[in-house]
């Protein structure tokens, strides 16, 4: 049972692979820790690899798309490696708790930006269907 | 430039914070190099690989991967992925940000509670 419930979050957790561009590790953890009885720390490595495959399997699909700046995602990707060695670092430095408010207040505010973006109609919509709710 | 400063602060992010880089990395293609939804999440799987793939084996070293788990989360995840770019090129843009946008606010509920 515990499996099916992992594998149903790390489906959805794909799927938000596929819809938003993340590697899917905001479920794949969770699963991790609540049914696979992994540690935190253990659960974010093995989403870790998980993520590796995924995010291939995602990127070649919206390649075939066309929708990869394939150049970008490879600066991007060689300067994150980067961006990992300093935020481990600094995260074994520095109290988390403080960081992960930081760090949340921000989404907060990016979420109201992408919010205000869509209802100012920057961009018009492709399809005349209302998108509903998310 | 900015596509450098945008991949340090991804995986500084996911270093620092075990979210994916893609958490930072969608949200300044599009507000900063106006990248569009589809392509700034395109295009954010594909430097993830690279992150990802950076962080795997250097947790792998210190014996924290645990392949069968990974498998049994990431199996299926592989079918929601497909599934999920298939669905993403049938909606409207603004739904892939509104999304997102819930996307944000959820991660910041997992990193407050």
């Amino acid at each position: 049972m515990e499996y099916v419930a992992a594998g149903l979050l790390g489906f959805l957790g794909g799927m938000l692979g596929g819809l938003v561009g993340v590697g899917g590790g905001v479920l794949f953890v969770p699963a991790l820790v609540i049914f696979l009885d992994q540690t935190q720390v253990k659960a974010e490595a093995t989403s870790l690899m998980a993520i590796v495959f995924v995010a291939a399997l995602g990127a070649y699909r919206q390649y075939g798309y066309g929708n990869v700046q394939v150049r970008d995602g490879l600066v991007m990707g060689s300067m994150g490696v980067l961006g990992v060695v300093g935020g481990v670092a600094i995260a074994n430095a520095v109290s988390g708790r403080t960081l992960e408010l930081m760090f949340a207040a921000l989404c907060l505010v990016i979420a109201v930006q992408l919010v205000r973006r869509v209802l100012k109609g920057s961009r018009p919509p492709a399809t005349d269907r209302a998108p509903g709710p998310p | 430039m900015k596509l450098l400063v945008i991949g340090t602060l991804g995986g500084f992010f996911s270093g620092l914070f075990g979210v994916g880089g893609g958490t930072v990395v969608v949200p300044m293609l599009i507000f900063w190099l106006a990248y569009g939804e589809r392509e700034a999440t395109g295009t954010s799987l594909a430097a993830i690989v690279l992150i990802a793939a950076y962080g795997a084996i250097d947790q792998a070293i210190y014996g924290n991967v645990n392949p069968a788990h990974a498998a049994l989360v990431g199996i299926p995840a592989l079918a929601g992925v497909v599934t999920g770019a298939a669905v993403q090129q049938r909606i409207p843009e603004r739904a892939v940000s509104l999304l997102f946008a819930a996307l944000l606010v959820a991660t910041a509920a997992e990193l407050i509670f």
